[in-house]
């Protein structure tokens, strides 16, 4: 059994109560109305010392309300950007977790059951991360935040200003209530199967009945279809409406191979820790072998799947297609797009490559850090360009909930492992796991 | 000198396994194994230093992406530049996604088959190059183990016997 240490715990809580202070400071910091963003403006103005003034002074008054609207929508947007893209990567780890988790039962591995009680512990992160961005979604159709433009009212009425044919045309799928009903349905799924798969590999131990076995490898066989079938259009939902106009056929699956590589990373950064800590003996050279040949090949799957969305909208050159990456690729948010393509892709390519290094958890762990420094990175660069646009920094807000939410997910995390003994014995396959070698 | 060699003959891999495990321990020097498949453990068995074919694997690569580099730039931006697409043809760095896919296969190619050619160089393998193994069989089902003499033949003939050898040959080599 597991004993949650009490440095980890006071660290995991310090992390919270800072992170929830932080992210109110942020929300309370926001400016509430034009002239806070006038006076914010002109600071920044004056701090650059850049001939704006000469620009903006021809533009006609009612032309600068509305710029200096969107621009109060954009100042507003950042603590609400700053708690969405943790929340959403937090959880998407746990998710894609429990997506392999589940490819475990339905390929009936051998070499993984070791792991199984560090996956369905670290799936345990799903209902309380599904509940923080349930809140984050009740939020946003309710109007609270203007992080989806496509919410704003009168995008569908012709006869409003404000009308847009092209989000019009979408609006069977992009309407609000929609959106919201189905991102209940997403999470509500995730958390039915978590439910179901643990509370079935809790049952085996301590009974003989190979039914219980069966009854996984099914759930786990269906939770899989579904979960690719939802997987699709939770990225289109959550993510790719940010930018409603632009549009990807391979966005899901590039989002998918994003968090998959950082599920697999956390998956293998908690072994080494409780292997180092002495609590699983039974894990050995060749399960973190294997954990890096995934984070090193996903990395690589990421870095296809990123280049062939971008090469192709960049060598097409199509207006409405490259405005997306304008702001990324040529913008303020160009360190990080180019920078996290070196981090995702080249680092973990050179530092994973050699196979006796895959075996050094000193070299696992260095790649693990900057394969989720990477991620997170890439996460941000999918979501801010479009709520906070150009104007971004990764100030108090930014930090404190990310201090946050890795709090809730190391103390969610390390509570579950202590629920049930590390060894799952009950499962068949687990001689064939303890006697795994490469 | 003697160049002398008794050529055992197996006729299972695990016995062969076995025995070769048992003639490294009576320190007896083993030549070559002759199979006709590889053999599941034979190299740990024989002793044998890990590949490096990995390492050069990594140095052919590396040699095909800067070769790509080059030729892309020679072609694309030096001596041609051709507008594809209107997108800018002065910059190998503004121009670099188009040349990916390119990078991507020429380094593939050089570590492919530069990785081949050299396996092929050290396990003595060119064209013209005649068969080097001691008995045909060792082509259908039976395992050679080659020993050098180093010392009493009849001594390690009965050795090789008790492992488990089917057949002795004694020659020069």
């Amino acid at each position: 059994m597991y004993t949650f240490s009490s440095k980890l715990k006071t660290f995991s809580l310090v992390l919270i109560i800072l992170g929830a202070l932080g992210m109110g400071y942020g929300f309370f910091t926001a400016p509430k109305t034009t002239d806070d963003v006038k006076e914010m403006l002109h600071h920044a103005d004056e701090a650059h010392e850049t001939d704006t003034h000469e620009a903006t002074a021809q533009i006609s008054a009612e032309e600068e309300q509305s710029h200096l609207e969107h621009a109060l929508h954009q100042a507003q947007n950042r603590p609400w950007t700053a708690f969405f893209i943790p929340a959403f990567f937090f959880l998407m780890i746990a998710v894609l977790v429990l997506v392999f988790y589940a490819i475990q039962w339905a390929a009936q591995a051998g070499w993984s059951i070791v792991l199984f009680r560090v996956m369905e512990a670290i799936t345990a992160y799903i209902l309380p991360g599904s509940i923080l961005l349930f809140i984050f979604i009740l939020a946003s159709g309710m109007h609270f935040n203007h992080m989806y433009a496509w919410m704003a009212d009168g995008t569908f009425d012709p006869t409003s200003e404000n009308y847009d044919a092209i989000i019009d045309g979408k609006s069977w799928w992009l309407n609000t209530s929609g959106w919201m009903i189905r991102g209940f349905i997403y999470l509500f799924a995730y958390n039915i199967f978590r439910w179901i798969l643990r509370k079935n590999s809790i049952a085996l131990d301590t009974s003989n009945d190979i039914s219980i076995y069966k009854k996984n490898f099914n759930f786990a066989i269906i939770f899989i279809v579904i979960f690719a079938i939802f997987e699709l259009f939770m990225s289109f939902d959550w993510l790719m409406s940010l930018d409603p106009h632009w549009y990807s056929q391979l966005y899901s699956f590039y989002v998918f191979s994003s968090m998959i590589v950082s599920g697999i990373t956390v998956i293998a950064m908690v072994t080494i820790y409780l292997k180092h800590k002495g609590f699983i003996p039974f894990v050995n050279d060749s399960h973190i072998h294997d954990l890096a040949k995934y984070m090193f090949g996903f990395s690589i799957f990421w870095a296809y799947f990123f280049f062939d969305q971008f090469m192709l909208q960049w060598y097409a050159n199509i207006p409405e297609e490259t405005a997306y990456f304008m702001p990324r690729l040529l913008g303020s948010y160009q360190p990080i797009f180019i920078g996290m393509i070196v981090i995702n892709f080249v680092f973990p390519f050179l530092i994973l490559m050699d196979s006796d290094f895959k075996r050094t958890p000193w070299f696992v762990l260095t790649a693990g850090m900057l394969i989720l420094i990477g991620h997170y990175m890439d996460i941000f660069q999918l979501i801010s360009p479009a709520t906070v646009g150009n104007h971004w920094s990764f100030g108090i807000p930014e930090i404190a909930s990310l201090a946050f939410f890795l709090g809730l997910f190391i103390f969610v995390v390390f509570t579950a492992l202590t629920k049930a003994p590390l060894h799952a014995k009950g499962n068949p396959f687990m001689k064939e796991s303890e006697i795994y070698h490469y | 000198m003697s160049n002398k060699v008794i050529q055992a003959m197996y006729d299972d891999d695990d016995v062969l396994l076995e025995a070769v495990r048992q003639t490294r321990e009576a320190n007896h020097h083993i030549e070559e194994v002759y199979t006709p498949f590889p053999v599941h453990g034979l190299e740990k068995a024989m002793g044998l230093k890990g590949t490096r074919i990995a390492i050069t694997s990594f140095i052919y690569g590396v040699i095909g992406f800067v070769f790509a580099i080059w030729m892309l730039n020679y072609m694309m931006i030096v001596d041609w530049p051709q507008n594809i697409g209107g997108k800018p043809n002065f910059s190998f760095a503004e121009n670099m996604p188009a040349f990916v896919p390119i990078l991507f296969e020429l380094t593939v190619f050089f570590a492919a088959h530069l990785m081949v050619i050299t396996f092929y160089m050290r396990s003595k393998i060119w064209p013209f190059q005649t068969a080097s193994n001691p008995d045909p069989r060792t082509t259908d089902d039976k395992f050679v183990m080659e020993v050098s003499m180093d010392g009493n033949e009849d001594q390690l003939a009965d050795f090789l016997k008790q492992t488990g050898a089917i057949e002795l040959k004694v020659t020069e080599k």
